[in-house]
């Protein structure tokens, strides 16, 4: 009878969702624990301390790598945090809409640049001219991929800080930026700066846009006008090459890397919850 | 003499149809039939213990002020609560001697339709919003879709306006037209009760007069039930009304004796709008 | 600055040139960060067009339809690359809709509100995981699994057809679909999941009350409704599938030619850009890399721009009427 088929389908089709979700929802469960698995055995003092070793030599660590991976998310981050909060705060506070729309666009479009595309040209701009690869141009690179994600999170943080705080403010007799600056960006400053963390935790997991830009080094580099290591390139180049040992590296270089990741995105994303609630009840 | 919904005028049975109908020849008790029904969103209680007869191809009109629960209880009688979390149930509801309950639910919903407070068309042309109903309930061969679809336009006196647009969007339409759609697209599965909630709020008064005629014009083939808050259009198409006040039913009889000789005190201070 | 020996209008007047001056100065220096962001990308593209001009001069169109990638005799075409790119992402999005929306519909109609945002967390941090773990875990996790069973037994079943010849390799444009596909996975679920969420409870209701059972009401009613969202996250999925470079190079098996066998290496965009840049040979050779990066990002740009197109239409009332 249809009434039959139609309740078997209807059974049937409610249980693959729920597969579907399940099965989606597990895929992080199955990242992380083959890490662990891997990159646990291979996580010792050595990798925190050491230089990276030839192949075949044991002992290395990736030292280098996680010292040059915080250079370069540094400056991307001392560059692109300012550039973005002030165009936000630009966007949110001071323009007209149709300039708004402008820098909102133009954002959105630099957010979606791929990253290879981004490496492409920081290597055009520093690279080239300065003739060498180094930290900056990495930093520079990743600086771009910080502007939009900061920029879209001051506009939206700001504009939810309510009128009702605004003009208090103007009402005691403050000018429009004192008041900003005094008044609206601190009651926004709690998802700003999640937005920001986790723009920055998103492009210290970046390999593309350092590949032509910071390169990669074996050893350490002095400064920042050197190449550079950093995390995820040398899980690149460690888990390509042909050496179990170099194999094990990558795999708890990939640990640490995803673990910095996670923890920052969980945090941040259980402090915009519990502010985001804060501000309902 | 306690305006009981059992008693009096409201109880008066309709017991033999003619002989075209496929329904029971000894046809006793109404069409359909509420007792003791309570209902709980999670905690708060929202209907207590409220139990009518509802007469077969009569239009039963359901009034009272906002938050009485008059829309809780027209929603239980197709059981349409039941999609939402923390909602619960108590009492029986039946439908021709079976409990509502025990009906396949689907089926249920077949035989008890719902028209809306505000026109929801699906977003599908014309004719496939119709044709969804039929479709779904393989009520009809391919080749009779079309002939079932302008039935029911006509029916809801619909037709002449759309049979050149069948296939554009029900959107397209004004929102008298397709709060009829919506009534039309309900009448399509043949139902036996049409349940109604506040089916003109949302209109002007041209297309809530056009909608009250097609509910009477439709009643002889259907039972109807209509949650209104517009005491006026109660009393002009409603033969029976039942007053709701937090989550209670006041009183229940005829329409003319609610509206011109109130039983209860609390039913005349809302006729005469002493509140709500 | 105000002093005591003003007069009072003096001030006043003072006080409120300083306002005046000191928003005008915030104006500006706002501006300039914001116009700088707008001059970068105005760069950004000015570069890629310049510095790919020697192979836009020496090739013009027919760039897009060669095929011969030849660094050694300076030949350079685009075709493979484009072809590559296209297929894996499609082919990621064939996978991952379906199992995307699904879980999209289960998370907003049917899971209890506590465990659809469990699992809707659980599922929007794998956005967060970087690329290149996405490749470590193809490369040793996948690429054997697909070169053992999976490609062997696709291979014995539909081997007959071009579209599952062999060898397997274990590498290939199916492996690094499928590794493109778990990557779209948080993008397609969390817009979907939040443009369905957003259908007016009545839809469902319309269809419930006429007789359909809840997949009918929800396959039949909300899906429908929000499918303009839906569609949007395909196309955001999509544009951030053809970019992505580390997880893809990995496993594709880098290999520039155009094979109708799913089971076969391929090549992508991101992918050549990655592993010829630093070694180009030759001045044409690097310009053909660049025109291959301009080419990506306008793909991506139109792309891009039609998904937040359809999301914006969408949290307008009434969504579904066009």
């Amino acid at each position: 009878m249809l009434r039959i088929w139609r309740h078997a389908v209807n059974n049937v089709m409610l249980s693959l969702t729920g597969i579907c979700a399940f099965v989606t929802a597990s895929a992080l469960f199955f990242i992380l624990g083959y890490l662990l698995w891997n990159g646990g055995k291979s996580l010792d003092w050595n990798f925190f301390t050491k230089l990276p070793l030839s192949a075949g030599e044991l002992g290395g660590g990736m030292a280098n790598a996680i010292v040059g991976s915080a250079k370069v998310v540094m400056l991307g981050a001392l560059l692109g945090v300012p550039v973005g909060f002030m165009s936000g705060v630009y966007i949110a506070e001071f323009s007209g809409k149709a300039m708004a729309n402008v820098i909102r666009y133009t954002a959105d479009l630099l957010n979606g640049v791929p990253s290879i595309v981004i490496g492409i040209f920081a290597w055009t701009v520093l690279v080239v001219p300065m003739r060498h690869f180094s930290a900056w141009a990495g930093g520079f690179a990743l600086s771009l991929m910080v502007i939009p994600v900061t920029l879209r999170a001051t506009e939206q943080f700001l504009g939810q800080v309510p009128l009702s705080l605004r003009e208090g403010a103007l009402a005691l007799g403050a000018s429009k930026w004192r008041s900003v600056a005094t008044v609206v960006v601190p009651a926004a400053r709690t998802g700003i700066m999640t937005g920001i963390i986790l723009g920055v935790a998103r492009v210290s997991g970046e390999t593309a846009p350092l590949l032509f830009t910071a390169l990669n080094n074996q050893f350490w580099s002095k400064g920042f006008g050197e190449p550079t290591a950093s995390l995820p390139v040398m899980i690149y180049t460690h888990a390509i090459s042909a050496y179990d040992d170099w194999h094990r590296q990558a795999w708890a270089a990939g640990l640490v890397l995803l673990g910095l990741v996670l923890v920052a995105n969980i945090a941040a994303r259980m402090v915009l919850a519990k502010g985001a609630a804060g501000q309902r009840g | 003499m306690s305006a009981s919904p059992r008693s009096g005028v409201a109880g008066k049975e309709e017991s033999l149809e003619g002989p075209v109908s496929s329904k029971p020849i000894a046809q006793a008790g109404p069409k359909l039939r509420a007792s003791n029904v309570d209902f709980f969103y999670g905690k708060f209680q929202a209907l207590h213990n409220v139990s009518i007869d509802f007469p077969e191809n009569q239009i039963t009109a359901l009034i009272g002020p906002s938050g009485c629960g008059k829309s809780t209880f027209l929603r239980t009688l197709n059981r349409i609560n039941d999609t939402i979390r923390g909602a619960r149930v108590t009492g029986e509801v039946v439908l021709d001697g079976n409990s509502i309950m025990q009906v396949d639910v689907t089926e249920l919903r077949r035989r008890v339709g719902m028209v809306f407070q505000r026109p929801n068309p699906f977003p599908k042309s014309i004719f496939d919003n119709i044709a969804y109903g039929v479709r779904i309930n393989g009520l009809a061969r391919r080749s009779e879709i079309h002939d079932v679809v302008e039935r029911s336009l006509r029916r809801a006196a619909l037709w002449e306006e759309v049979k050149d647009k069948l296939n554009k969007s029900a959107y397209a339409l004004s929102g008298g037209q397709q709060q009829r759609l919506c009534i039309a697209r309900a009448l399509a599965v043949d139902p036996e009760v049409l349940l109604l909630d506040e089916p003109c709020s949302a209109l002007d008064p041209i297309a809530t007069s056009k909608i009250e005629e097609l509910l009477l014009s439709i009643r002889d083939q259907c039972t109807l039930i209509i949650v209104t808050h517009n005491m006026q259009q109660a009393a002009r198409v409603a033969d029976l009304t039942g007053f709701f006040l937090m989550g209670r039913l006041v009183e229940f009889n005829k329409t003319d004796f609610i509206f011109k000789t109130p039983a209860k005190k609390e039913t005349e201070d809302y006729i005469t709008g002493r509140f709500g | 600055m105000a002093t005591a020996t003003q007069s009072v209008p003096g001030r006043a007047r003072t006080f409120l040139h300083g306002v005046r001056g000191g928003d005008q100065i915030a104006y500006l220096v706002t501006f300039l960060f914001a116009a700088s962001v707008v001059l970068i990308t105005v760069l950004l593209v000015f570069e890629l067009w310049t510095k790919s001009g020697l192979a836009i001069h020496k090739f013009g169109f027919s760039f897009l339809r060669t095929s011969t990638w030849d660094p050694v005799n300076d030949q350079f075409g685009a075709l493979p690359f484009i072809y590559g790119t296209i297929v894996t992402s499609v082919l990621g999005l064939i996978i991952s809709v379906p199992l995307g929306v699904g879980a999209a519909i289960f998370l907003s109609e049917l899971a209890p509100p506590r465990l659809s945002n469990t699992l809707t967390f659980l599922v929007e941090l794998l956005a967060a995981v970087p690329s290149v773990i996405f490749g470590v875990l193809g490369f040793f996790a996948l690429v054997p699994l697909m070169r053992d069973h999976v490609q062997p037994a696709l291979i014995s079943a539909f081997g007959w057809s071009p579209v599952f010849k062999g060898p397997a390799y274990g590498v290939g444009v199916l492996t690094a679909s499928m590794v493109l596909a778990i990557m779209m996975f948080p993008y397609i679920i969390s817009i979907s999941r939040e443009a369905l969420i957003q259908v007016p409870r009545e839809q469902k209701e319309a269809a419930l009350a006429l007789g359909a059972t809840r997949w009918e009401a929800t396959w039949d009613a909300v899906v429908p409704f929000a499918r303009l969202g839906i569609v949007g996250s395909v196309f955001l999925s999509l544009a951030r599938a053809l970019g992505e470079t580390m997880a893809v190079t990995m496993v594709i098996g880098n290999d520039p030619k155009i094979n109708s066998s799913i089971l076969a290496p391929g090549y992508t965009i991101a992918s050549v850009i990655a592993n010829e840049f630093t070694e180009a040979t030759s001045d044409l050779h690097l310009a053909a890399l660049v025109e291959l990066g301009l080419v990506l990002f306008l793909i991506t740009m139109i792309l891009n721009g039609l998904g937040q197109l359809l999301l914006l239409v969408t949290t307008k009332p009434g969504s579904a009427k066009s």
